[in-house]
């Protein structure tokens, strides 16, 4: 292979030789050759190719951009090519998880599994299906309601909650209550979710007797974990407020707290409402908590606060964990797969939302 | 409307640390006093401390008076907000809300205190502001278009449109063309003249030329070295002040031998 390089001109001092643009790719071509070839002396395996070429790349590129380049394009390229590897390496994981829910869940996702419950599918049906290729019946609009009930109740106890710790933090808070608040606020975000579904649980016991499960509960669960996340972004969204704007609302004899409502949070509104629906997020999927404050359920309960209610976590862990059938338990993992593509979904649309809110509320500023 | 005050042996802190030592003074209804001196010799503070703005920042706090047409600013039971509502104040850099069209950032201060307003009382108080702030034919056609998307010195003189539609009695002004190029300094200064005959202003600026342009008396502030107080060298006419000052610290200072 040929190294071409572009002429320069012998008298400037500002040129230098450089790499034409296409030997990278051409390096990165005869990587791939030579990770294939010694893979196959090995034993081939496509990671192993993979990472063979990748790291004979790696070596080779700043070489020849070292000889003909000079140390500190060498350097530069070397780097290049490791942050472009540490972008990928970061994104395998993601692509592969949603490449595996989406193969595994789409065989079982249908209208009918988000409008029908599990209530009266025993071991039988499924044997049915598995055996004669019955139609997989049973959904988990049940998981999906409850998931949607408990999760707003949740959010609906802590925006408040949140959002006016923050406003004292960032508006009023000085001295030791407002660091107490910062540091335990802190101490939340670190609580293990298993923890605050305890907490709630136990709260509950006390409350209306031992063994109470019921949605609120888990909302209560949820809302340990979603207040500090809540506090700690829109703090963040209130302190970058400029202090100018608090200033002149004062100048026009404007009293503080309807300075905070009027100017200081609808400045805001964009980065705390994406906040919050990103707090949502992480919630929503949380599975230990749930389980020990809300329980399983096969049936359809749109009531909160009485009788145990279904969860798409707590779904996907009871089918996965113990299917319907133990001889067959392929439908019921179906399912299971199905009803975490509906999370990964949701949480999608949550994220989409949030991206909305923050453009649709955000200061504009044309002409 | 426009109210005199006298400013009787003022000494401002931040927490232990005394900015601003005995100052007194009168400054006059109707007329434009500017306030000069080097940085960080307490104008800006002082000036704050003229609508209890410096409050804002913890730990600031007075002592002495300060009358409002003989009625003290800092007697106990005056309510900051009710003082901010005579004395009005324009930033050294311009800051609409950026939530609010430019209608909105010019009745903000009614607005915001939620007095009920007709819209057609509003659109009067709208236009009435924004011609006091020379704005009206730039902006008559885009009162529904965000403030932010003017230029700065528009968005200067939506500022000032916006102190003078609440009618404050007195309107203090920190700095107010230091962000602005000459075009929108001209236009501010020519604005300030007029106002004067409606308004109390006080205006501290970095600009000598300015002072002597646009105000009536003016008072020279200085320092006497870092982390001593800042005090009142020199308070007279501004002519005088520029010609035959009498004090030999302010003759050095707006001659340019030091500051």
């Amino acid at each position: 292979m040929t190294v071409t390089t572009s002429t320069p001109h012998e008298s400037s001092t500002l040129t230098h030789d450089q790499l034409h643009r296409y030997v990278p790719v051409g390096l990165f071509v005869a990587a791939g050759a030579l990770g294939a070839a010694l893979s196959a002396v090995i034993g081939f395996s496509l990671p192993m190719f993979v990472v063979l070429t990748v790291v004979i790349f790696a070596i080779v590129l700043p070489i020849v951009s070292g000889v003909v380049e000079g140390r500190r394009k060498a350097i530069d390229r070397f780097v290049t090519v490791l942050v472009y590897m540490a972008f990928v390496i970061a994104l395998v994981p993601l692509v592969s998880v949603i490449w595996s829910v989406i193969g595994n869940g789409l065989s079982a996702f249908s209208a009918d599994f988000l409008t029908t419950s599990m209530r009266n599918v025993t071991g039988l049906e499924d044997q049915q299906t598995a055996q004669e290729g019955a139609p997989l019946i049973g959904g988990a609009y049940h998981a999906l309601m409850g998931t949607l009930l408990i999760t707003a109740l949740a959010a609906a106890i802590s925006v408040p909650i949140g959002l006016m710790t923050s406003i004292y933090l960032v508006e009023y808070g000085r001295g030791r209550l407002a660091r107490a608040i910062t540091f335990f606020v802190d101490v939340m975000t670190g609580i293990p979710s298993i923890v605050a579904g305890l907490f709630a649980a136990a709260l509950f016991a006390v409350l209306f007797g031992v063994g109470t499960r019921n949605g609120f509960a888990g909302a209560v669960a949820l809302s340990v974990l979603m207040i500090p996340v809540v506090v700690r972004s829109s703090e963040e969204m209130l302190r970058i407020v400029p202090n100018e704007l608090r200033e002149a609302a004062y100048a026009l004899g404007v009293p503080k707290w309807r300075m905070i409502l009027r100017v200081v949070i609808p400045t805001a509104i964009s980065g705390i409402a994406s906040g919050v629906t990103l707090a949502i997020a992480r919630v929503v999927g949380e599975t230990a908590p749930l389980i020990v404050t809300a329980g399983f359920t096969s049936s359809i309960n749109t009531n909160p606060f009485s009788d145990w209610m279904m969860s798409l976590p707590a779904y996907v862990y009871s089918l996965a964990m113990r299917p319907l059938s133990g001889s067959e338990p392929q439908p019921s993992l179906d399912r299971a797969w199905a009803a975490a593509l509906t999370l990964v979904i949701i949480v999608m649309l949550l994220n989409l939302i949030a991206r909305l809110i923050a453009k649709a509320f955000a200061p504009k500023t044309g002409r | 409307m426009s109210k005199r005050i006298d400013v009787g042996d003022l000494n401002i802190y931040y927490g232990d640390f005394l900015a601003v030592e005995g100052v007194s003074m009168e400054i006059e209804a109707r007329s434009v006093t500017a306030f000069i001196g080097p940085s960080g010799c307490g104008k800006s503070t002082f000036l704050r401390a003229l609508n209890r703005m410096h409050e804002v920042i913890p730990g600031a706090r007075v002592e002495g008076k300060v009358m409002l047409d003989g009625e003290d600013l800092y007697a106990y039971g005056v309510d900051p907000v009710n003082v901010r509502r005579q004395i009005g104040m324009v930033f050294q850099r311009p800051n609409p809300f950026p939530t609010m069209s430019v209608r909105d950032n010019v009745l903000a201060g009614i607005k915001l205190n939620s007095a009920r307003m007709g819209k057609s009382e509003g659109d009067e108080i709208a236009e009435r502001s924004l011609r006091g702030a020379n704005l009206w034919n730039e902006v008559k056609d885009r009162l529904d278009k965000p403030g932010a998307g003017l230029s700065g010195g528009q968005q200067q003189r939506l500022c000032i449109a916006r102190a003078i539609a609440v009618q404050p009695e007195v309107l203090l002004m920190d700095e107010p063309c230091s962000a602005l190029d000459p075009i929108s300094t001209l236009a501010i200064e020519d604005l300030i003249g007029e106002l004067k005959q409606n308004y109390t202003i006080v205006i501290v600026t970095h600009n000598m030329q300015q002072a002597a342009r646009v105000s009536d008396r003016t008072a020279f502030f200085n320092i006497a070295g870092t982390g001593k107080p800042g005090k009142l060298i020199e308070m007279d006419d501004t002519t005088k002040i520029f010609t035959k000052p009498g004090v030999k610290a302010t003759e050095d200072y707006v001659s340019g031998r030091f500051g």
